[in-house]
């Protein structure tokens, strides 16, 4: 073949209408999907902007040390305070309740499901454990606050209509789904030849979830769980029906207490004029929970990948 | 010595010791294997002579590692494994494959090492001394004791005694197979089954594990399997052909590779199928 029959083969080819439709609709796909990936990076970032510009007269006004260490959230009294400690203990609170909740079980549930439930077992219990997840907050936090909590009265003495105790349980139900999603994942990850060898070394099944497989997937489950306390901590729904909106700083989770995102509702709700320090609180308040789940949320992230490297 | 070792622990008290004119470690006896509907073994028999070297070979599929993992019923993982017939572990002939004898305690008398080394996430230390945990044995003494053994008898003390506390998967391929060997070897099983030991490894490594092998028949009956007939050749004293599930011909490795008295062992021998 000469050079010249080689161009003008390449030529032809480049000048093939059905090629060019081609390019220029692959050219139109790489746009429309870039577009949509930018758009979600655009509303995250436009999310950030907008929480540090509202919250920036707040932080000019409050002294950032009283913010961090006054122990009263009074931002619509004469005398205001704005220590957003209450806030926060109550938020930690109920989050720390939902993962003693979801810990013990969640563990229990993947093993179960990843090394004991047969094939078929398993395909008709996840489901149901992720119609939990379909399940609108709004219904796990009535079911807390008018089933729940008048039931569990009755065994814990002292226990108020309003309180940190039932969320928190109930926020652990929640986010059971997830947490088993993910670790079950993991631990499936663990390849079958660490399993046959911890059989071959004369383990049982129980030896071999818990010595092998479970530490075979540590970073994975452990990932599992800083994602579900992320979603704990930013659950809003549950605790702002359940657990009160008085901000209260309390050692007693019988007690109720506003979390970050119960006052985050309940000032939204009110009619604050814009631009007053009131108003810009929310702002704060919800920067103060945006910083807690990102880091949260990260390390569950950087976690993650770790594990899919390790095999 | 502990306590729980004489009730729970069979594997770690002394073998039984084999008078000296017994040489058969096990014998296989019309050993057939399902994959629930596929029959995998065709009635195989053959002897395990005792501190011998048996090397299993045969084409892909054969069923040579179909084979080995009967030895400690790692089958029985898999939902539709099915045994008929007798791998009898002498001197007192406990039929390993029966179905009234608990695959675990199987287990705990035979030791195996996988294609592929698979060290448990953990220490260097805890991986070699997870099969005496599962024993019994809690003496920390001895505990490290054997495992310096252990490792002494996998050739890997010397690059291994400084970090036993670091994670086992800093090791090379090459030290977490000889690591994964030690593991098997710690608590003095009667046999010791290697699947392809050095599949995954590069010839140097494979050169160490190989010299490592000829010194455990010493210490324990080995039944090795492997794709490599140069291997086999090198470091086994009794050879198994298999073909297609059955067993074609057993012998002396010598007599198998100079002189085999059956065609298809002869063909595949020099390279003529497989």
């Amino acid at each position: 073949m000469t050079p010249e029959t080689q161009i003008s083969e390449y030529q032809a080819l480049r000048n093939s209408a059905f090629l060019r439709r081609g390019r220029i609709l692959a050219g139109i796909m790489q746009a429309a999907l870039f577009s949509c990936a930018a758009l979600s990076v655009l509303i995250t970032g436009a999310i950030i902007w907008v929480l540090v510009t509202e919250s920036l007269p707040f932080f000019q006004q409050v002294p950032f040390w009283d913010f961090l260490t006054d122990t009263e959230w009074t931002p619509v009294f004469t005398e205001a305070h704005y220590g957003i400690l209450p806030l926060l203990t109550a938020t930690f609170w109920a989050a720390g309740i939902a993962m003693a909740v979801a810990t013990p079980l969640g563990l229990i549930l993947s093993v179960y499901l990843s090394e004991f439930a047969k094939p078929s077992v398993r395909e008709a219990l996840k489901p149901i454990l992720e119609m939990l997840a379909a399940v609108p907050t709004v219904v796990f936090g009535y079911f807390a606050l008018l089933f729940l909590t008048p039931l569990a009265k009755q065994f814990i003495p002292g226990l108020s209509g309003f309180n940190l105790l039932v969320p928190g349980f109930v926020m652990g139900m929640m986010i059971l789904p997830y947490v088993v999603s993910i670790s079950e994942d993991a631990m499936r990850a663990v390849p079958m030849s660490l399993r046959e060898g911890a059989f071959a070394i004369g383990m049982s099944r129980v030896q071999m979830a818990f010595q092998v497989v479970i530490p075979g997937a540590f970073s994975g489950v452990t990932a599992a769980y800083l994602l579900g306390f992320s979603r704990a901590v930013g659950e809003t729904m549950v605790v702002a029906i359940a657990a009160g909106q008085n901000p209260n700083l309390t050692g007693d989770p019988r007690e109720g207490a506003a979390t970050i995102t119960a006052y985050i509702v309940q000032m939204s709700l009110g009619d604050l004029p814009h631009g007053s320090l009131a108003y810009s609180t929310i702002f704060a308040a919800g920067l103060v929970l945006f910083v807690i789940t990102l880091f949260f949320n990260l390390t569950g992230f950087f976690l993650r990948r770790k594990f899919r490297e390790a095999y | 010595m502990n306590e729980a070792l004489h009730i729970a622990s069979p594997a770690v008290t002394t073998p039984t010791p084999l008078s000296p004119e017994a040489t058969i470690r096990a014998r296989v006896s019309n050993l057939d294997f399902w994959y629930s509907k596929f029959q995998a073994l065709h009635s195989v028999s053959m002897p395990i002579h005792n501190n011998k070297v048996t090397a299993i070979i045969g084409p892909s599929g054969c069923g040579k590692s179909t084979l080995l993992r009967c030895f400690n019923r790692i089958h029985d993982l898999y939902p539709g494994a099915r045994y008929e017939g007798a791998i009898e572990l002498m001197p007192d002939g406990l039929n390993l494959v029966s179905r009234s004898v608990d695959p675990i305690l199987v287990r705990l008398m035979v030791g195996m090492v996988f294609q592929k080394p698979n060290p448990f996430p953990k220490s260097i230390f805890e991986n070699v001394a997870s099969g005496l945990y599962v024993r019994g044995l809690r003496n920390r003494s001895e505990v490290e004791g054997r495992v310096e053994k252990a490792l002494k008898q996998a050739a890997i003390w010397d690059e291994v005694q400084d970090r036993l506390k670091k994670p086992a998967y800093e090791l090379s391929g090459g030290q977490q197979q000889r690591l994964c060997i030690a593991r098997a070897l710690a608590p003095e099983p009667k046999l010791l089954l290697l699947d392809e030991p050095t599949s995954a490894l590069d010839p140097i490594a494979t050169a160490k594990i190989e010299s490592l092998i000829a010194d455990l028949a010493h210490d324990v009956t080995v039944v090795i399997v492997t794709h490599n007939m140069g291997q086999a050749a090198r470091i086994s004293d009794q050879t198994a052909f298999m073909h297609m599930g059955k067993l074609i011909e057993f012998g002396e490795t010598e007599q198998i590779f100079t002189n085999p008295t059956v065609d298809q062992t002869r063909d595949y021998i020099t390279g003529r199928f497989g």
